[in-house]
């Protein structure tokens, strides 16, 4: 008896900053919505994003920053998930983004980006909306 | 259709990784490849990691794979952590201490969702066992859940079990308990900087002398002090895991070992595919509804029902 398809999301934080309370808290929400959650806690390299993303066989890349280093390292996961071939992968933002940097973001592949005071219920029915239909 | 069986044995990460998600999923997809898997799995040695929540399995397994990658060795790892019983959905945390290894070529980390299986695995860790193994790993580490006193499924897997124990956790009476203090190969006490350290030492291999006259055994297993975040007694672990590997080569026992586990394997396969054929006939037409409501209203009882459903499943 087949199950149910779970999606599997990674929760990450790339770059230098140390607060996770909300990764941490987004990632209980995602497991609350009955998704696994991976989660890797702080200082994550693009690098590490995406072989995790490979070897869990995620299908969606949850990323949070609030040291500005989003325009950096956002693209950058979606560019090397396209390079290993991983382009069906949905990558979505949050933390700390000015609005004026989203659309610029989106252009580069991320999905959405979902600042402070989103409804979480949001961000759970835009994955689950958006998510690839596994072959 | 992509050839995952051929992709995985020329060390395709991202085949593994999708086969690994069907056999998650029981999907029926994953049985002609691992059917062509199979011949390359029983090469690899499989490590068990089990202990109690917090107990630092996670750092142990982490510096443990890094001293195995010193030594030139390739490592799968398998991290289990639960699901919830109320939304099925989990947080997997184990690669929190694993970040290092992220990387690493050399290193394949899955985590597991427990998905309601109980004994301290995901149901289809074994078989994910086998994937990394035809996937070329030389040791695979399985990390359990935490467990309590009584999940013990991890024996079945491991040629050997590591049970991580911390000082601190109740007295001497928890370590003449029968359960998970009997599956050890090794005894790890880890955070052994902490006080109750020898004291917890002291209990543990009262338990290994006395379990020596009360049971026949060949191999006395080791207690082994570590601080798995300071990087210490990672070495005698290692040593501890290749004395017992050697042990179990040199008396014939791990081949007796795989032969057991081939046995519960294949009567679990057989097991589980029956209950599927059974289980897919009797709600093909709603006739378990109809049987279950006649049991409800006491028409019919339940036992009837189970000889009378063999008995024509049987003849068919």
């Amino acid at each position: 008896m087949a199950q149910d398809r779970k999606i599997k999301i990674i929760v990450a934080k790339p770059g230098l900053d140390g607060h996770d309370r909300g990764a941490k808290l987004l990632a209980r929400i995602f497991a609350e919505a009955g998704m696994e959650v991976v989660y890797t806690g702080l200082r994550q390299t693009p690098e590490m994003i995406v072989e995790t993303a490979i070897q869990e066989d995620a299908d969606v890349v949850g990323l949070s920053s609030l040291s500005g280093v989003h325009m950096y390292f956002f693209p950058r996961v979606v560019q090397l998930l396209k390079e290993k071939g991983l382009d069906d992968v949905l990558v979505v933002g949050g933390g700390i983004i000015p609005s004026e940097d989203v659309p610029e973001l989106k252009k580069a592949g991320v999905a959405e980006i979902f600042g402070p005071g989103t409804p979480t219920a949001k961000i759970v029915e835009f994955i689950k909306n958006n998510v690839r239909k596994r072959d | 259709m992509r050839d995952y069986a051929k992709e995985v044995l020329e060390g395709s990460p991202r085949a593994a990784a999708r086969l690994i998600s069907w056999l998650e999923d029981e999907d029926a997809r994953a049985l002609e490849h691992m059917e062509r898997l199979y011949p390359h799995t029983g090469r690899a040695y499989v490590v068990g990691i089990t202990g109690s929540p917090g107990a630092g399995k996670s750092t142990l397994t982490d510096k443990f794979t890094f001293a195995l990658r010193r030594q030139g060795l390739t490592v799968g790892i398998i991290a289990v952590d639960p699901s919830s019983p109320f939304s099925g959905g989990a947080v997997l945390g184990d690669r929190v201490r694993m970040s290092r290894l992220a990387t690493d070529p050399g290193v394949f980390i899955r985590s597991m969702a427990t998905r309601g299986y109980l004994g301290g695995l995901a149901k289809a860790t074994g078989e994910v066992v086998k994937v990394l193994d035809a996937f070329g790993k030389d040791i695979i580490v399985i990390e359990t859940v935490g467990v309590g006193q009584d999940e013990v499924d991890i024996i079945r897997l491991a040629d050997t079990t590591c049970l991580v124990l911390v000082p601190g956790l109740g007295d001497t009476i928890q370590s003449m308990k029968a359960g998970v203090m009997e599956i050890a190969d090794i005894f790890i006490i880890n955070k052994a900087d902490r006080p109750g350290t020898d004291q917890l030492y002291t209990e543990v291999t009262s338990r290994v002398e006395q379990d020596a006259h009360i049971k026949e055994r060949a191999w006395t297993p080791p207690v082994v002090r570590t601080v798995a975040v300071e990087d210490q007694g990672i070495d005698d672990l290692l040593q501890a895991v290749n004395a017992h590997r050697q042990f179990l080569k040199a008396s014939g026992a791990l081949e007796e070992k795989r032969r057991q586990r081939t046995r519960d394997e294949t009567l679990r396969m057989i097991h589980a595919e029956v209950f599927r054929r059974l289980y897919e006939r009797l709600t093909a037409n709603g006739q378990l509804d109809a049987l279950v409501e006649a049991i409800v209203e006491k028409r019919e009882s339940p036992y009837r029902a189970m000889q009378d459903v063999l008995a024509r499943w049987l003849k068919e």
